[in-house]
This record gives structure tokens, sequence and C-alpha cells, in this order.
């Protein structure tokens, strides 16, 4: 592949089931050795798009571009070259941990060392256990280890960590950080902000399957540009103000504070973090929930 | 790596995935051989004639049409055929290690009968092993396919045992499993005649005890060889890794 052409490449993609467009019209494009994370609520169309990219789908319009071949094709060499975790599905109940992943390597023509991938995911203690045996999340872990076995040069991650406890899931950050050092292109579904935040050198927040904003998690937080002053007054009470520009709110705050000899307690300027800037995307979605509740009885 | 060689790796995986699963694999052995002995007890010698070639054919049935309708089920409601679907493994290697591991459970049922036959039964050894070899992998074939095409069918696991028996149990009674096929009413019997079960039976029935010789059995291998492409035509072009469809 030249260098500087993208990992993957999607533009103008759209797809139907029935009456109801899953995603109308995204574009974006994940460049080689980054780490990209669709993020949005259930139902957004990340993991139409994401099956899209795999092959799993067909598209209805677009240009999709995988390694430069079309997924749609489902040509070998593509699937020789990409792992793919999936959201959820199940492998043979009887086999035991390390013939799995011994099977998988076979399958490809450059596999890594088993051995080698069962520690990096953390299943070393388990290598003898049987499929059937194995906790949520470690068979969660064995997904991974089957995805990373034929050493590929692309990893989709589709809710990787859903149902993973606190330990767990910062052993996959771990495994994903480390896939990220060795130069792997990583496309990432989360609904976790902070999973995004944490990870991604860009993300996408996709909702009703059209993109709402895309960018580095850090830059997506100032592209809202408001900061928000907080502090405790004298009465104890939390305020809150959100600004365009916090000098001159700043200025008065404790300028009064000071010929009042009073203090501002807990006092903080804060950017927006990619939380806020979510949830204020996605409002709509929260309203519908809102109202959904409200009109139940 | 080849095509041939990743669908000998996989047959060897579902070999492996057979044997670890005790319940089900003395199941699939010993419900012939309980069969044999509750109706060879009870029968003479000209029902056994009958008996010994149709228990043979329903368990070339049952290890592969119920197996594989069961079998294909499960591993598309439990997500294994969509991840396998995921690796550069090719569709037509991975069906070849599902089939090639149904055969071998039916080959192993036939040389149980065979023996029963021979040793408990009286019957001899077979009257002509090449009709035999024909017939088991004709029936083989043709319960395999449509077991995999009738997966397609079955919405989810939990429908697979209704689905897979109301068509095994109607079809082993009225094709002469356990009594002479001439016998049942007429309009079964010609339902029975356009099934393919019978005429496995009836090439079985030759090769076992009665010496029929092949070329009598052209009309038989002739209905086989249609529902053999009937049923592959249904299991290749059907194919689908989900229960949605793409």
């Amino acid at each position: 592949m030249p260098s500087g052409a993208p990992a993957i490449l999607v533009r103008d993609l759209r797809k139907r089931y029935g009456d109801h467009d899953a995603v109308c019209g995204l574009d974006f494009e994940v460049a080689v050795g980054e780490v990209f994370g669709l993020l949005g609520p259930n139902g957004a169309g990340k993991t139409t798009t994401v099956e899209i990219l795999e092959g799993y789908r067909s598209r209805d319009e677009g240009i999709v571009s995988v390694l430069g071949m079309d997924p749609g094709e489902r040509p070998r060499a593509l699937r020789e070259r990409v792992g793919i975790v999936l959201q959820s599905c199940g492998i043979y109940r009887h086999v035991k941990v390390r013939e799995a992943v011994a099977y998988w390597a076979g399958l490809y023509p450059n596999p890594r060392a088993v051995d080698e991938v069962i520690d990096i995911v953390g299943l070393g203690e388990k290598r003898d256990a049987l499929a059937r045996t194995l906790s949520g999340g470690q068979a969660r872990r064995l997904d991974l280890a089957l995805a990373l076995v034929g050493d590929p040069e692309l990893i989709f991650l589709d809710e990787p960590t859903t149902g993973f406890d606190p330990a767990a899931r910062r052993a996959a950050w771990a495994t994903v950080r480390r896939l990220q050092e060795l130069g792997k292109t990583v496309l990432l579904t989360t609904h976790y902000l902070d999973e995004a935040q944490a990870l991604c050198d860009r993300v996408a927040i996709v909702k009703d399957g059209r993109m709402l904003a895309e960018g580095p998690p850090a830059t997506l937080g100032a592209a809202a540009s408001r900061s928000r002053i907080s502090w405790t007054d004298e009465d104890g009470a939390t305020q809150e103000r959100e600004v365009e520009d916090p000098t001159a709110l700043l200025h008065q705050l404790t300028s009064g504070a000071l010929a009042r000899g009073a203090t501002l307690r807990d006092l903080t300027v804060s950017r927006p973090s990619l939380e806020d800037v979510y949830l204020e995307l996605t409002e709509d979605a929260a309203d519908d929930v809102a109202s959904t509740m409200e009109a139940t009885p | 790596m080849s095509d041939a060689v990743l669908a000998w790796r996989h047959y060897r995986l579902e070999r492996r995935m057979f044997w670890r699963n005790p319940t089900a694999a003395f199941f699939s052995f010993v419900l012939p051989l309980i069969f044999l002995v509750l109706f060879g007890s009870i029968s003479d010698d000209a029902q056994l004639r009958i008996i010994v070639p149709g228990i043979a054919g329903l368990s070339i049935m049952a290890t592969t049409f119920n197996a594989l309708a069961m079998q294909m089920t499960f591993l598309r409601d439990a997500g294994v055929l969509k991840r396998m679907h995921g690796t550069p493994l090719p569709g037509r290697s991975y069906l070849a290690g599902v089939l090639g591991s149904a055969a071998t459970n039916a080959g192993v049922q036939i040389v149980i009968v065979v023996l029963a036959g021979r040793f408990a039964f009286g019957l001899g050894w077979p009257q002509d092993w090449l009709t035999l070899a024909i017939f088991t992998l004709l029936g083989v074939s043709c319960f395999a396919a449509l077991g995999v095409a009738l997966s397609y069918v079955i919405p989810n696991f939990e429908a697979a045992p209704a689905y897979t028996n109301i068509i095994f149990l109607p079809v082993i009674f009225i094709s002469g499993v356990f009594y002479d096929a001439e016998k049942v009413p007429t309009f079964l019997h010609d339902i029975a005649n356009a099934l393919p079960l019978v005429h496995v039976i009836n090439g079985l029935q030759a090769a076992l005890v009665n010496g029929k010789p092949l070329s009598d059995l052209l009309s038989d291998l002739g209905v086989l060889l249609l529902w053999t492409a009937a049923g592959v035509w249904a299991a290749v072009r059907g194919f689908r890794w989900d229960g949605r469809g793409g």
C-alpha cells in the first residue's frame, strides 16, 4: 500500500433496512497507525458501519475502501490482514483456549506465536481451560486473542470492553495502546466516553447514521469553545457560569471577592470535556428518552 | 495454505469437539444400537432382513440430516459462523470439515450395524460391498446437504429439535425402517417414494441382505442424485451467517 493512503476511507456511505435509514451519508478516513473511535448512542449506526467495513454487510451507496480493497467483495487477501472483534459472538463450547488460538493461527499466512498472544491478552493461566468455562471478561479476551493471532495490520473492535469490570477495562486499554505502539491501525466503537478519550487519536460522534463531530478528543472539547467557571459562594452554594471568554468574569469575581475580603472557595475554570460535547451533540436522544419515561405511567 | 489443508484442519477440530462432548457422542452411537437390540430381540429372521438395513438408513439420516440441521443452527445462533466468516477460512473448507465429520459418524454407524448384523443377528457379511459404499456415500451426501439447507429455515436453536423431528419421525415411519415399506397405505407409500430415505434403505437392503445387483437399483440412484443436487444447491445458495441476512 502506498504510504499516505488511508487504512480506511468512507465516502457518503448509506445503508437502509426496510424504511429505516441506518447510515445516511457517513464520510471519514482512518490513517495508517491511527486509533479511531466511532462514538454514539445505541442505534446510531456504529455497528452497521463497522460490519460494512468488515465485509459482513452490503452497502446501498457510497465508496468504501479498507487497506485499498473493497470489503463488499470479501477478498481473502483483505481478510488475512484484518482482525475482527465482534460485539458478541460465540465459539465452540468444548474448545480449549490454546487449541482455539492455535487453530486460528493456522488460518493466517504469517501468524504470531500462539503463547505470546495468549499472554498479551492475559489468559496465560486459562491456557487449558474450556471456552465454556470462561467468565464473560475472559471470553472477551479470547475474542481479542483470536483477532490478534493473525498479526493483522488493521483491527476492528466493536464495543471491546462492554461488560468489563474496571480492572479488565484498564487491561484491555493497555492492550489497545500496545497495538498502537506496534503501528497497528485500530477502529473501535464504544459508548464509553472515557474509553474514547483514553485511547483514540481521533473520534467521530455519530447519531442516527450521521456524523455530528469529528476530531481529536481534546480539540472536540475546545471546539465547543465555552469555558465553565464554578465556585462556592459565602452561603455554601455552588455557582456555575458558562462563558465564551472567562477573562472578564474571572476579573469581576476575584476583584469583588478581594474588595469584600471574602474567598472564592473551589474556584475552577474548566474546558468542556468530551463528555460535555457528546451530551450536547446527542441531546435530542436524551430528550427522547426523557419524554418516553415521562409518558410511561 | 490450500483449501484442502484448511478443510482437513477443520475436520480434525470438528472431530475433537465431537468427542469432547461425551453425552452427544454416546447417544449418537448408542441410539441405533438400542434400536437394533430392541427390534432384534422381538423379530424373526425375515423381519431382521428388513429392520437391519432400515436401521442403517435411519442411522445415516440421524447422523447427517438431524445432526447438521441442529449443529448449523446452533453455530449460527451462537455466532460461531459469523466469527468464522470474518477469517480467511474459505466457506467451502469450513463446510467440507463439518460435512466430513458428520460423514465419519455415519460411516462408524454403518460399521456398527454391519458388525451387529454379522455377529448378533446371523445375517452374514454384506452381499455387495460396492453397493454398500455407493449408497452410504450417496445417502450421507444427500442428507448432509439437506440438513444444512434445513438449518436456514429454522429460526433459532430452541426450535431446531421441533423442525428436525417433524420431518425425521414421519419419514422414518413411512420409509419402512421398522417394517416392510410395501405394507404402508398407497398414498403414504407414494410420498415415501418421492423422498430419499426409502431409496437409501433399498440400496442398503440390496447391499446387506438380498444381493440385488446395482443395475436393478438405477431408479433409487436417480432419485437420490436428484435430491442430492437439490440439497447441495439449497445449502450453497441459502448460506447465511446470522438469522437476519445481510
